[in-house]
């Protein structure tokens, strides 16, 4: 087992280190087409600005050097952890991702988990009535959900939940200006986090369920289930031992592809419910044109995608003992 | 791949070559209710976007009532008018227009990107491949919405841009396609005879191989254009869209502001988007009913 999860760590490693270092050069190129820069947006904001304090302000951030060496100023300045300095918000770039990615992380986790347990418990439910009427209904809403933006699903409870019953808050990630501690505060956060969670993994509760029914229905042809039929186990704990454990292999690995996506509708549904996270940042950081937060916004969203992807990697390893052995 | 599953390819081969079946395959199309309803819904939907201007002759962003009448106050305006007086039926099906542009445009730009792409890698194999696989690894790590956002502030955004930014970020997953297509079929028995009677490898490529890599394309085709769809609508409401054009997303971004005394200026485009990518999801689903039997139940 050990060594199993040793090799499939050394063959990931391997793999990613190029992924990402192309990403680096990628996203600091597309960067560098960008029209304007921090120094036109400062300069807008302050009503009035001299060619002279223009150039100043490139010099002052490295504006003005050769492409070449500002990448490799950038490259060195990474291998020292230093994603750089934003002008904008007068802070470093890592530090204000840093204070953002855990809210990020958490709505993702949730979402995520949310998705993947409500597909798995509906795509079950749909592959073990398979073409009766739990199913038929089931999947007339699975397409449903499949089709609605999440953002909109997120404005129609935001209309249910906060205007019409005003159970679940609308913005921001807690209470401003509460003095909660204990119990209260982390009720307090858990209610913040309701609805943009629920507004996020809509479409992914879709692709899950509709997954897990076409795997849950893949395997039932397989030997082993007849083999564990004839050996006379119960059939529930056929279904969950053998067919949805071998139905899991397919979900994390759909589940690993669609993280990118995940992060993708992070940024509309953060600035939607005024979430304080990476998403929100990264449309922030297009607006005032401050390269260096939306560089290290991309950056970090890719790592995020192929640390969590390593993460798959290893869970498969535990599903299946084959993976990983060759 | 296994045994029986390259028996099954080659018998299907065989029989896609042997006989001229179209009557049947109509037919087939024809009792797949899933894939008419799609066809039904999304007919709809392109009937309304050419004659939106037989329709309603009147530019839609004209104020012509009261603002904020709910639907059924006013018979004139079923659907009720928004904040500035405008109509929002008119709105909704001049809105149609934008929504099937920006699907059909970068579904086609990232089909042809990812066939090219997933075409060569294959069919060379090798280092060609391993490359451009890299390539496709470094597009699908960088979530695909930043992606679009990138290159939309690059170029401003507008209908063309837009679904070029889209189509740009969306073909990574066509090429995973037609590559595993390519790699299966290239040592295929009509692809041999096809090497064999000297055809040039373009001609192999696109006129050997390609027809028979498709069924899994078309069926990724509707749903490119449906999440093209959902994503040009979340632009949209970011604020990231065309100016001059109507879109249902940007109607969902300025009903925002209405949330609390007039919910249906949000909830109406809502549901046109969703019947839209339904109606495309639905024709994917039939789609793929009929063309991989195999693949469900």
């Amino acid at each position: 087992m050990g060594r199993r999860i040793a090799a499939t760590l050394k063959r990931t490693a391997i793999h990613a280190g190029p992924t990402v270092l192309g990403i680096i050069v990628l996203d600091f190129l597309f960067l560098q087409l960008m029209p304007g820069d921090v120094a036109d947006v400062m300069a807008f904001e302050a009503g009035s600005a001299t060619a002279e304090t223009m150039a100043m302000m490139r010099e002052r951030f490295g504006l003005d050097q050769p492409l070449l060496s500002q990448l490799a100023s950038f490259l060195g300045h990474l291998a020292q952890f230093d994603l750089g300095y934003s002008p904008r918000f007068n802070a470093s770039v890592l530090d204000i991702i840093m204070a953002r990615l855990p809210n990020t992380v958490l709505l993702m986790a949730t979402a995520l988990s949310f998705a993947l347990l409500l597909g798995i418990v509906v795509g079950s439910v749909m592959a073990a009535w398979a073409g009766r009427w739990p199913d038929r209904v089931l999947s007339v809403v699975v397409l449903l959900l499949y089709s609605m933006p999440g953002f909109w699903v997120g404005l129609m409870a935001i209309v249910l939940f906060s205007v019409k019953l005003g159970w679940l808050p609308n913005d921001s990630n807690m209470t401003i200006g509460s003095d909660f501690t204990g119990w209260a505060l982390l009720g307090d956060r858990a209610k913040h986090l309701v609805l943009p969670a629920l507004a996020l993994a809509s479409f992914f509760v879709a692709v899950y369920a509709r997954l897990v029914r076409a795997s849950m229905l893949e395997v039932q042809r397989q030997d082993f289930m007849r083999t564990a039929h004839a050996k006379g186990l119960h059939p529930f704990l056929i279904q969950l031992r053998h067919a949805l454990r071998n139905a899991l292999i397919p979900v994390t690995t759909v589940a690993g592809m669609h993280l990118g996506n995940l992060l993708g509708g992070a940024v509309v549904v953060e600035t939607l419910f005024g979430w304080p996270g990476m998403g929100r940042l990264a449309l922030e950081a297009v607006l005032a044109r401050d390269f260096s937060v939306l560089l290290g916004v991309l950056l970090l969203s890719s790592l995020l995608v192929i640390v969590a992807n390593v993460a798959i990697d290893l869970l498969h390893a535990w599903l299946d003992p084959r993976i990983g052995e060759a | 791949m296994t045994i029986d599953a390259q028996l099954a390819s080659k018998v299907a081969d065989v029989g896609s070559r042997a006989a001229p079946r179209k009557g049947r395959r109509l037919r087939t199309f024809a009792r797949n209710p899933t894939f008419i309803a799609g066809v039904a819904i999304l007919g709809f939907f392109v009937l309304l976007a050419l004659f939106a201007g037989v329709l309603f002759p009147t530019d839609p962003q004209d104020m012509v009532a009261q603002p904020l009448l709910w639907p059924g106050d006013d018979a004139q305006y079923p659907l009720g008018t928004d904040s500035l007086g405008r109509d929002v039926l008119a709105q909704l099906v001049y809105g149609s227009r934008a929504s099937l542009l920006v699907g059909v445009f970068s579904a086609a730009i990232g089909l042809a990107i990812g066939m090219v792409v997933g075409a060569t890698a294959g069919f060379f194999g090798g280092w060609t491949d391993t490359l451009l696989m890299r390539l496709v690894e470094l597009f699908q790590t960088t979530p695909t919405f930043l992606l679009v956002i990138v290159i939309l502030v690059i170029v401003d955004p507008s209908l063309p841009t837009i679904a070029m930014a889209i189509g740009v970020s969306s073909w990574p997953t066509v090429a995973r396609l037609v590559r595993a297509q390519f790699r299966s079929l290239r040592e295929s028995d009509f692809v041999m005879a096809a090497r064999s009677l000297g055809y040039s490898r373009l001609r192999i490529i696109v006129q050997e191989i390609l027809p028979n890599a498709l069924p899994p394309v078309i069926v990724a085709a509707s749903v490119m254009v449906a999440n093209a769809i959902l994503t040009e609508a979340g632009l949209s409401f970011l604020n990231m869209r065309d100016p001059n054009v109507l879109s249902w997303g940007g109607m969902i971004g300025d009903g925002r502001d209405q949330l609390r005394n007039a919910w249906f200026l949000t909830a109406l485009p809502g549901a046109a988007i969703a019947m839209a990518v339904l109606s495309l999801n639905l024709v994917g689903d039939g789609l793929n009913e009929i063309l991989n039997p195999r693949s469900d139940q």
